[in-house]
């Protein structure tokens, strides 16, 4: 679920392409003057009526090399032998873009501003193409900060996420502070976040979709480094999130109201605690657990396995969601999840298609039960009666059908 | 009181935090104009004030119209210590004065400040009604057009082409006042634009009024430039072509070529005989002809008593009774309506233009140029620039008399320059001598002229290339043969223009840059023996810079110059010269023989060896550039040719130095003669330096071509895409024991490698062309050499089958950009509920300003062109759609309204800004131009105290250029242009002390503002208008909802 720019932009780019492996060196362009000639350049700029934009540099900018770095990774590029030019053309040509980079990037603070302002005349397509970019993020660091808070103490330690995911710690600052420049802009804002992302950010649908993951993410604190989880890719997270966006905010309780997508329904989370009656009540449990197994009987796979785990899998999902009026529980939701289910789940060898099954039927099974008429309308209005389950899709797809294929 | 001045200031956006306490900014506008000062109320705690002030109204005179520039200030509040200033804008009015031109200025304006830079934006709506005046005594001279262009409009047709116009105004040079001393850095950099602005009004008016007194409506080729004599004051000079202009109905009226046929000659009424003393000062090669004038005892020596009427403050009788009397001259000729050729009457028949209506230019003679060694004095009356204006006149009149010399009653592709180092300054002029059609001159007879002219419309296209001088009585030694197109007439064997390629003129294959580069190193020394070293310098300068281009022209296998400029720099202890031309292969001239070397030393039997080797490369370049430059001649054979003039052994011209002192000039021509081909000797290591510097300027890469040209001779087939730009450079040289070599190494260098980043940065554009490149070479401190190139990149079909398919992609592109003005000129703000405080009048005048201006195609036809905008009206109908949805669970429906005001917030969200073009051209290719909306003359300082903290002097420049062309960008848009043809910076100067942490930049640009449309489009344009309309009302339509 990157945006398209940083997950093309690797395998796109011949000159950036070994960037994880190489660690350029020291480039030859300064000393490569010929011996004996007594000059130094002072200054030396170009300037066009459109800014040239060569989406190489930029790229090489974005991802934090000096322009020494730069000079070198694209003379490896072969770019020399192609054009016929010398390392002094190449240097100054890299440190031009690098100094109108520099130039931009107030302006992409704040994208619209990009397209207001004068000083700079880009076409459209460039100026997408710059903000698109300059918003992308790798999904090595995303995983690193998803879920953490976008404040001071986490940007110290962008030192240690650079060395562990091999990205400059000046790339690594620019996509930390473009997450947290989004988050500041969008937090008290009414409406629906990808919109405001969007509007404020002018970034693609997919892009403005993963900042709002990413803003929810931050702003509920969700733990998403534990080792448990780490198998989960930003995708992953990042499709729970929208779904949650969906269901679970003030946003999608009442769009006249407050709508804020960011903050999770208070009311909601505390609906959820008369889910216990589920597991509570044993007349209950046993006749949901017999709606449940009814309908699936000969359908699932694992039958006799979900048969026998039922109460086990079925009081791990209530109270996961019950327990959700505390802020800590909120934040290790995913922990949760996967420790009371999917781990179960994998442990039974569930295919992917089973647990799809096993979920939709069970959400659907408690709107039949009597006694529950008032928290099933609750539910109607949120399909996704277990927490991140909705009716059609399952949570992590990927989780479950990885111990499947084991 | 014949003007009514209004202005209104609409809103601010982007302003900088000025209060940190509360990251706003409570801003204020002051409205200056003469001394009449209006303010706006102040706009509390905004950064995107939304003034919207009544209309201040100033009464004044024509004559301040002119010369004062609107001032505009952008200040911060501030209750308890003085006003904090934001910025500037200086809107020049001129172009609102003339009836043709701009009816409104009207957009938004970046707030410019010589310490910050720009910062924010100001949107200005300004309109002046004139009241008709016809006081014969008038001081103004409102309604005289002003065109950078050097030819002839292309909307215009010339009826009468009047001749020379000049004029300078001195004043003392604010930051040399004993105030600077105590004022800050911005009050002296402010009061110095101010007084620019003031002066380069004063001097348009000015020499509007003697277009006034020829009878003229415009001025062609206007070229102002400053002087910053420093101490010794500040000079503001402009020279220029009057002419009688007529806007053309319909399109197209100057394409036929037609020429002079050659027997035009003899009808021309030839001036009286070359006076052989005039011209025996006039040094000759045949192409060439300058002088040097400095002699000690004349020109300069304070204390020499031997008159120095130069620097004498008292008016010279005659000639240096100021400019007043000048123009005396010619104004009378034509009230007397001689019948003679107009130009005998002339003072100067001199002529800035570098293109000409068929049928004007009869012959070329060759470049005439003149120099002069001035020591700069103190300017102690202002108001009386005798001095300057006696030193220029000298000029003028040396290069009249070269013109003479050459057979030639005229000068075209006349241009002036200085060079200013401490207090000498080296005054150069330099044209082309050529021989008119006078009928062009007079009035009513053009017209009758032209018309016979393209009836008469002969195959031979020579015309130009035929010797005007008489080929027994040759001011110079030259090589002549019979011309190898229509072989009637003689032609010399090369020939070097000033002026642009005519559009008739037959050129075999294309052309390309010709550079000759070179540096002297001189003693540093006071005042005179400064000014004598570099007047002894000078000859052998020239006479060095003309070997290189005739080498280099040779290695190219071509035979002719076109657009030579020769700039001589002066410092403190060196002196740079450099040339450009085009050079380009004449069919009319003959073919150029090759370059053969000669050793001295001949019985060394390595050193034959080496140098035969070296012949051997010499003469694979020249095969190798005929190739390149695909030049193959038509063979022909010598008898159809004839012979060879009678005349005892041609010497190939090479060519001469020269003092003065006439009779020295044929010993001078050094005596390369008595051989055919043009013979490099090798007499020693400097010769052997030579030669391989010939060799090691390299061709551009494949794909690419340069000229300096207006356009490239042999490619015709441009594409729309342009991409014009400015390049600086500055070197710092080591000063351990520089030699002359080293030097040239150096220099040679420099301009090389920026020509080779010049293409690599390019190499997406290929194929291209770099046109109309254009280096100023100075020399800011003793050792630092600063080139700066601006030149335009013009893409070309390179076979014509492509050419369908792109012009498609052209056009979608420009249909995009010509979108992208309209959501300028109708900011479609969309979600805009906030009507109240929406600025509606000035987006009314939008609209007119769209609809009557321009013919602009005012429709959009995907207005979502760019996915940017896409999203935007996404997040528009995404967000109307949840209202909707409001309304109909009938909820709550005034906070939706809220809601939906919220979320519309950024109230400019939807514009994009419109896209301007700049070249250097005078025309924009796969385009007309249809409107020319007014000069544009431009003067801005910027200075930091944060070098380091602004990316060092690098950033600094960059950001300033950038600065400068946004502010040129954003006055066209403001008069309804999108476009800035004929665009020139005249001045960049640029001082560092990186010590103190301290920079600061002069520049001065030019050009003219036109609205152009796409060739493509205009077929369109009628229909287009109705939906233009309908889209307009829908937008309003949507803006109600």
């Amino acid at each position: 679920m990157l945006g398209p720019g940083a997950r093309s932009g690797i395998s796109a780019l011949p000159e950036v392409a070994w960037r994880r492996h190489a660690r350029p060196q020291q480039c030859p362009a300064r000393g490569a003057r010929a011996p004996g000639v007594a000059m130094t350049s002072e200054l030396d700029i170009f300037v066009g009526n459109t800014t040239l934009i060569d989406e190489d540099v930029y790229r090489l900018w974005l991802d934090g090399y000096s322009v020494t770095d730069a000079v070198a990774l694209r003379v490896r590029s072969g770019i020399l032998e192609q054009t016929g030019a010398t390392a002094a053309v190449l240097q100054s040509d890299t440190m031009d873009h690098y100094r109108t980079f520099h130039m931009l990037e107030r302006l992409l603070h704040a994208p619209p501003k990009l397209l207001h302002q004068l000083i700079f005349q880009i076409p459209p397509s460039r100026q997408a193409l710059l903000i698109e970019r300059y918003y992308a993020f790798d999904e090595a660091f995303v995983r690193e900060v998803l879920g953490k808070k976008l404040s001071k103490g986490t940007k110290k330690d962008l030192d240690d996420i650079s060395t562990k995911t091999g990205i400059t710690l000046k790339s690594c600052r620019r996509q930390f502070d473009n997450f947290k420049r989004v988050f500041k802009v969008v937090e008290e804002m009414r409406g629906s976040l990808v919109d405001n992302i969007q509007q404020h950010f002018l970034l693609s649908d997919r892009l403005a979709r993963d900042y709002a993951a990413i803003v929810f993410f931050a702003n509920n604190r969700f733990e998403t480094g534990k080792k448990k989880l780490q198998y989960l890719s930003f995708g992953d997270f990042a499709f729970c999130a929208e779904l949650m966006i969906q269901n679970w905010t003030l946003g999608a309780v009442d769009s006249q109201m407050d709508d804020m997508d960011m903050d999770l329904d208070k009311e909601f989370l505390q609906d959820l605690k008369e889910l216990k009656v589920l597991v509570a009540d044993k007349d209950l449990l046993d006749l949901h657990k017999s709606l449940v197994c009814t309908a699936l009987r000969g359908k699932l796979g694992v039958f006799s396995e979900m048969e026998a785990n039922f109460k086990n899998l079925s009081r791990g999902l209530v109270n996961v969601a019950a327990k959700l009026t505390h802020n800590k529980d909120v934040r290790d939701l995913f922990v949760d999840l996967v420790e009371k289910f999917v781990e179960p789940c994998r442990s039974d060898h569930w295919p992917l298609s089973d647990v799809r099954f096993f979920l939709n039927q069970y959400s659907a099974s408690v709107h039949s039960l009597d006694g529950f008429r008032l928290v099933a309308q609750h539910v109607c209005l949120c399909p996704g009666v277990c927490p991140s389950h909705p009716p059609v899709s399952p949570p992590f797809p990927h989780s479950v059908r990885r111990p499947a294929e084991r | 009181m014949p003007g009514k001045l209004k202005v209104k200031i609409v809103a601010g956006r982007h302003l900088p935090v000025m209060d940190r306490a509360s990251d706003l900014t409570d801003a204020f506008v002051e409205v200056k104009f003469g001394n009449t000062t209006f303010k706006t109320d102040v706009y509390l705690k905004s950064l995107n004030p939304q003034w919207n002030s009544e209309w201040f109204k100033f009464e004044v005179d024509d004559e301040d119209l002119q010369d004062e520039p609107l001032q505009i200030t952008v200040l911060d509040h501030d209750t308890y210590s003085a006003n904090d200033a934001i910025g500037k804008v200086y809107i020049d009015i001129d172009p609102l004065l003339y009836s043709e031109a701009a009816t409104v200025i009207s957009g938004w304006f970046p707030i410019y400040d010589t310490i910050h830079g720009i910062r924010g934006e100001i949107n200005v709506v300004v309109k002046v009604d004139l009241f008709n005046d016809l006081n014969r005594f008038r001081q103004s001279s409102c309604g005289v057009k002003f065109f950078c262009t050097t030819s002839i409009p292309k909307c215009y047709r010339a009826v009468i082409i009047h001749g020379f116009v000049e004029e300078l105004v001195v004043n003392e040079d604010p930051e040399y006042q004993w105030i600077d001393r105590i004022r800050t850095p911005r009050a002296s950099n402010e009061a110095r634009q101010r007084l620019i602005s003031l002066m380069s009004g004063e001097l348009q008016r000015k020499i509007g009024l003697k277009v006034l007194e020829m009878r003229g409506n415009a001025v062609v080729g206007y070229l102002q430039c400053f002087d910053l004599e420093g101490e010794s004051g500040l000079v503001v000079r402009a020279i220029g072509t009057a002419c009688t202009l007529d806007k053309l109905s319909s399109p197209a009226a100057f394409l036929p070529a037609c020429n002079s046929p050659s027997k035009e000659m003899k009808e021309i009424p030839f001036n009286e005989d070359p006076n052989p003393n005039t011209h025996s000062s006039g040094p000759s090669t045949p192409l060439k002809n300058q002088t040097y004038s400095f002699s000690p005892s004349k020109s300069y020596s304070r204390q020499s008593s031997s008159s120095d009427t130069d620097l004498s403050l008292t008016p010279k009788t005659g000639m240096g009774s100021g400019s007043a009397g000048k123009e005396g001259g010619p104004f009378k000729a034509l009230l007397r309506q001689q019948t003679q050729s107009a130009l005998e009457q002339r003072e100067f028949p001199f002529f800035t233009l570098t293109a000409f209506p068929p049928g004007f230019l009869v012959h070329v003679g060759g470049v005439v140029s003149a120099r002069s060694v001035k020591l700069l004095d103190r300017i102690h009356n202002p108001d009386e620039p005798e001095t300057r204006d006696a030193w220029w006149a000298e000029i003028r009149q040396e290069i009249k008399s070269h013109a003479k010399a050459l057979g030639c009653h005229a000068v075209v592709g006349y241009s002036e320059s200085t060079s200013i180092c401490e207090e000498v300054c080296i005054l150069s002029a330099s044209g082309t001598a050529a021989v008119l059609n006078p009928r062009f001159l007079q009035d009513g007879t053009v017209e009758g002229c032209l018309e016979q002219r393209l009836e008469e419309n002969l195959p031979t296209r020579c015309g130009f290339c035929h010797i005007p001088y008489d080929e027994l009585n040759m001011p110079f030694p030259a090589h002549l043969t019979y011309c190898y197109n229509c072989r009637k007439q003689k032609v010399p064997d090369v020939l070097f223009t000033t002026i642009d390629l005519p559009t008739d003129a037959t050129v075999i294959g294309k052309g390309c840059l010709i550079q000759a580069r070179l540096c002297r190193l001189k003693k540093k020394a006071q005042a005179e023996a400064n000014a004598t070293a570099i007047s002894n310098l000078l000859p052998f300068m020239e006479y060095e810079v003309h070997t290189q281009l005739m080498n280099k022209l040779k290695l190219k296998g071509m035979n002719a110059l076109f657009g030579l400029r020769i700039q001589i720099t002066v410092g403190e202890n060196m002196l740079m010269g450099l040339a450009s031309a085009t050079g380009v292969y004449l069919a009319a001239l003959p073919t150029p023989g090759g370059i053969q070397i000669a050793g001295k030393t001949p019985n060394d039997g390595s050193y034959e060896q080496h140098i035969s080797h070296m012949q051997k490369k010499i003469n694979d370049t020249i095969a190798k550039n005929k190739e390149l430059y695909e030049i193959s001649p038509p063979e022909i054979s010598e008898e159809i040719i004839g012979s060879p003039i009678p005349e005892p052994r041609q010497r190939s011209r090479l060519l001469r130095s020269q003092s003065e002192s006439s009779d020295e000039v044929t010993e001078l021509d050094l005596s390369h003669g008595k051989k055919d081909a043009f013979v490099l000797e090798i007499d020693d290591t400097d010769a052997m330096e030579d030669v391989h510097s010939l060799l090691t300027d390299v061709p551009p890469p494949s794909g690419f071509y340069s000229c300096n040209t207006e356009i490239m001779p042999g490619i015709n087939n441009w594409t729309s895409e342009i991409q014009m730009f400015t390049s600086v450079r500055v070197i710092r040289l080591s000063s351990l024991n520089l030699t002359n070599q080293a030097l040239n190494k150096n220099f040679n260098d420099l301009c090389e490698n920026l020509l080779k980043s010049l293409y690599f940065k390019l190499r997406s554009m290929i194929p291209c062309c770099l046109c109309h490149v254009n280096f100023t070479v100075s020399l800011p401190e003793d050792e630092l050499i600063q080139v700066t190139v601006t030149a335009v990149a013009i893409t070309f079909d390179k076979n014509q089958a492509l050419q369908t398919t792109k012009t498609h992609v052209e056009k979608s592109l420009q249909r995009a950009s010509t979108d992208n003005e309209e959501l300028l000129q109708f900011p479609l703000e969309l979600c805009s509920d906030s009507l109240s405080s929406h600025p509606l009048p000035p987006a009314k005048e939008h609209l007119e300003s769209a609809s009557s201006n321009s013919g602009i195609p005012a429709a959009q036809r995907d207005r979502c062109s760019s996915w940017i905008e896409l999203i935007k009206l996404k997040a528009q109908t995404i967000r109307r759609g949840s209202i909707k949805t409001t309304v109909t669970v009938e909820k709550a429906s005034p906070v939706g309204d809220g809601n939906f005001r919220n979320r519309s917030a950024p109230p400019c969200a939807n514009s994009t800004v419109g896209v301007v073009k700049m070249t250097p051209l005078s025309f924009i290719p796969g385009a007309k131009i249809t409107k020319y909306l007014g000069i544009i003359n431009m003067f801005f300082i910027r200075e930091t105290t944060s070098l380091r903290e602004e990316g060092g002097v690098s950033g600094f420049l960059h950001a300033f250029i950038a600065e400068v062309f946004a502010m040129v960008r954003a006055h066209v848009a403001a008069l309804g242009g999108n476009a800035v043809v004929s665009y020139i910076m005249k001045q960049c100067v640029f001082m560092e002390n990186p010590n103190k942490n301290q920079a600061q930049c002069l520049i001065n640009v030019s050009g003219d503002a036109v609205v152009f449309v796409r060739e493509s489009d205009l077929e369109v344009v009628s229909t287009q208008q109705p939906t233009a309309n309908c889209q307009s009302s829908c937008t309003e339509g949507e803006v109600t909802t």
